[in-house]
């Protein structure tokens, strides 16, 4: 037989979930409900979403029953959410709040359901944040995080490869560091993170550009196929080649002076004037000038122009290393 | 007075339509007109269509002739896409127009003025046509206008009789733009000849000063084009007074266009979101209005070439020393400072470069990019 001590819930009978990071939104509401049935093992969970939404029924659930215990009302997307569940959620926030009740609000982003967020940050709800997990630097933190959570070590190396692997979706990450977790022992280093996920390397337009302006023929080539083959269209390819190249030129046509003034005169961000000097050692701007009219021959050959718009991609990834050599 | 007044500069063309309006045996039921752009093919259209319903072949005068030429007969469609194509839906539904009786007139009139246009996602809007065109219902006329032969498909061309406008003369567009819209006669030929004898541009310069301050911008830039870098800025700079000149007028009717069908759906204009029947139509409109302004933007990119190709013509000209007036009369230092710094052949590959730069904005390369890479082989030699 076990005692049970009446613990009072350290919940708030309010909580709001926002942030558009569906993983980390998903986390939270799970930690919610978990720390919920600490106190309430047999907690009745209603899950209403916008689309289903009918008026009314956000009163009928919360409204106390004779036979019910406790209940978590559990709102999603508020950012979707058609007038009326607004107009119900708002009422049932001005009255007295309904003991045994508590309500969990997520909000992806966007100006719509202002109204409830405010009222509900008004009535002191506790929030939880699920902010948008996009650099590499955030994802390394992410991703050393869980390998920490579940008491394991892990090497930097380790953690940069993963990322470089599978970061494009933070949820695909999440699950690579579950599965190391689960299938490895001990020290988990890069070695490791190769035997998993060897080969496979988050191609985008962007890194085959930097690839290609460095004048590294064999990394731009590898990347563009990788990225081709895992489905990105040779178009935007081309358009991210002809915004880095625009940038050196107008970068190292403004000369010198603080990267801060050239940020502000050229509209550009200051770390991409960084980016963008640091990138033009071993450039002339006659092969800047031929390279940008290689690209928009091969922007002509990928919208139809060509026969073979993988071929165009190579062959003007192969001019722009040729250039940067000759120069 | 005559129907024929405004179509200038086509003596020979003018000729072959009156005899056609004329003499039964000297007409037929479907004619293409082609000629450059601005040379008057929608003009000459309208005309020809008042003439054939005007029961005197064309005074001018008469009812039948005034509502044909301003586009408001009721036996005269006039179809114009101010979109980058003309649907197949559209098309469908002319063929069933033309298989009707004219209502009042002694014609049923169709009048295509893109039918260039007759491109949305296939061939398939100009297949529509064929069988019309080539079964003709009596008393149905078709009148097709194009830029030239090859801008229409080989089975329509076979279908329908060739009319060829060729480009008025300087003379000829100032006198018009002086007679019918008040122009001084100095200033009417200065814009006949930098708008190349294209009768719309060449008013449009006449009357806004805003367009002359654009084009002497545009003439310019050759002379100012060194170094990589300023080609850059060159091609920014011409994206940007396209756009300029693109951005104001259209996000005005836009905004007004979307205020009216509120107003015909009867909706409440100040609603945060409108309820979904109404929200697609919005979609639809904005989605038309989209394709409207990549339409408008082309057109006043590639006018923006034409400007800049005029300067390098006039430099060759200039060079060949061939008894031929140039455009840009009114910036003759300008064109001799260009001549003076670039060799024949290196004045033909730049001429090479524009029209490369409008090839590959037709079809949809990004004009920044078309414009940069066309900018870079205009630089001066050193």
């Amino acid at each position: 037989m076990t005692e049970t001590v009446d613990v009072p819930s350290r919940v708030p009978p309010l909580v709001l979930i926002t942030g558009p990071e569906s993983l980390l939104a998903e986390r939270a509401l799970a930690s919610i409900l978990d720390e919920l049935r600490v106190t309430t093992p047999d907690l009745e969970v209603v899950r209403l979403h916008p689309a289903t939404y009918e008026p009314g029924a956000l009163a009928a659930h919360t409204a106390p029953s004779l036979f019910g215990g406790d209940k978590a009302i559990v709102v999603h997307d508020l950012d979707e959410a058609p007038e009326e569940l607004q107009q119900d959620l708002l009422s049932y926030l001005a009255a007295p709040l309904e003991p045994g009740v508590t309500l969990v609000v997520g909000h992806k982003s966007g100006q719509r359901g202002k109204k409830v967020l405010d009222t509900l940050k008004k009535s002191r709800a506790r929030i939880l944040e699920a902010p948008l997990v996009k650099s590499d630097r955030d994802k390394s933190d992410f991703a050393t995080h869980e390998f920490r959570a579940a008491r394991r070590r892990v090497t930097p190396e380790a953690v940069a490869a993963l990322v470089d692997a599978v970061g494009k979706d933070l949820r695909e990450l999440a699950a690579a560091c579950q599965q190391l977790v689960a299938d490895t022992t001990g020290v988990i280093d890069d070695k490791t993170v190769e035997r998993y996920h060897g080969g496979k390397v988050e191609a985008t337009g962007f890194r085959v550009a930097d690839a290609a302006l460095a004048g590294d023929t064999g990394e731009a080539l590898r990347l563009v196929r990788h990225a081709i083959a895992t489905g990105l269209d040779p178009v935007p390819i081309v358009a991210v080649l002809a915004q880095q190249l625009r940038q050196l030129v107008r970068v190292g046509g403004a000369g010198r002076g603080r990267s801060a003034d050239i940020a502000r005169e050229l509209g550009m961000a200051p770390w991409q004037v960084d980016r963008a000097r640091r990138a033009l050692g071993g450039w002339t701007s006659d092969a800047l000038g031929r390279c940008i009219q290689a690209v928009a021959a091969a922007d002509f050959e990928v919208k139809g122009g060509g026969r073979d718009p993988v071929y165009a991609v190579e062959r003007v990834l192969l001019t722009i290393t040729r250039e940067r050599h000759a120069g | 007075m005559s129907v024929w007044r405004d179509v200038i500069g086509q003596d020979a063309a003018i000729a072959t339509l009156r005899r056609a309006v004329e003499d039964p045996a000297a007409m037929t039921h479907a004619w293409l007109f082609t000629g450059p752009p601005g040379s008057g093919r929608s003009v000459a259209a309208r005309a020809f269509a008042a003439a054939l319903q005007c029961p005197q072949g064309g005074c001018g005068e008469c009812r039948e002739c005034r509502t044909a030429l301003d586009g408001s007969h009721a036996d005269v469609d006039v179809i114009a896409t101010e979109g980058l194509s003309i649907k197949v839906d559209l098309a469908r539904d002319l063929v069933q127009l033309a298989a009707l009786r004219p209502s009042v007139g002694r014609w049923r009139i169709i009048v295509i003025e893109d039918a260039d246009r007759l491109t949305a996602y296939s061939e398939a809007p100009a297949n529509a046509l064929l069988k019309a065109l080539e079964e003709p219902t009596p008393r149905t006329i078709w009148i097709l206008c194009a830029p030239s032969l090859e801008d229409v498909m080989i089975t329509i061309r076979s279908r329908s009789r060739h009319l060829r406008l060729r480009t008025p003369p300087l003379e000829a567009v100032a006198e018009l733009l002086h007679r019918r819209d008040g122009v001084d006669e100095g200033m009417a030929m200065y814009a006949a000849r930098a708008a190349q004898s294209h009768v719309g541009l060449a008013r449009r310069l006449a009357r806004d000063e805003g367009a002359r301050i654009r084009r002497r911008d545009i003439t310019r830039l050759p002379t100012l084009i060194r170094g990589v870098p300023e080609a850059v800025a060159a091609a920014a700079d011409l994206a940007k007074l396209a756009e300029e000149e693109t951005g104001a007028a259209s996000a005005e009717r836009d905004s007004a266009e979307r205020q009216r069908l509120l107003e015909v759906l009867g909706a409440d204009p100040a609603a945060r979101t409108q309820p979904s029947h109404i929200r697609s139509q919005l979609a639809a409109l904005e989605k038309d209005q989209k394709g409207r302004a990549t339409r408008q933007a082309r057109d006043v990119l590639d006018r923006s070439l034409l400007d800049l190709l005029s300067v390098y013509r006039d430099a060759l000209v200039l060079h060949t020393g061939a008894p031929i007036g140039l455009v840009n009369q009114d910036s003759a230092a300008l064109v001799q400072e260009l001549a003076r710094a670039m060799t024949p052949e290196q004045l033909l590959a730049a001429m090479d470069a524009i029209g490369t730069a409008r090839e590959r904005i037709g079809v949809n390369v990004t004009p920044l990019l078309a414009l940069e890479a066309m900018a870079i082989s205009l630089r001066l030699p050193r």
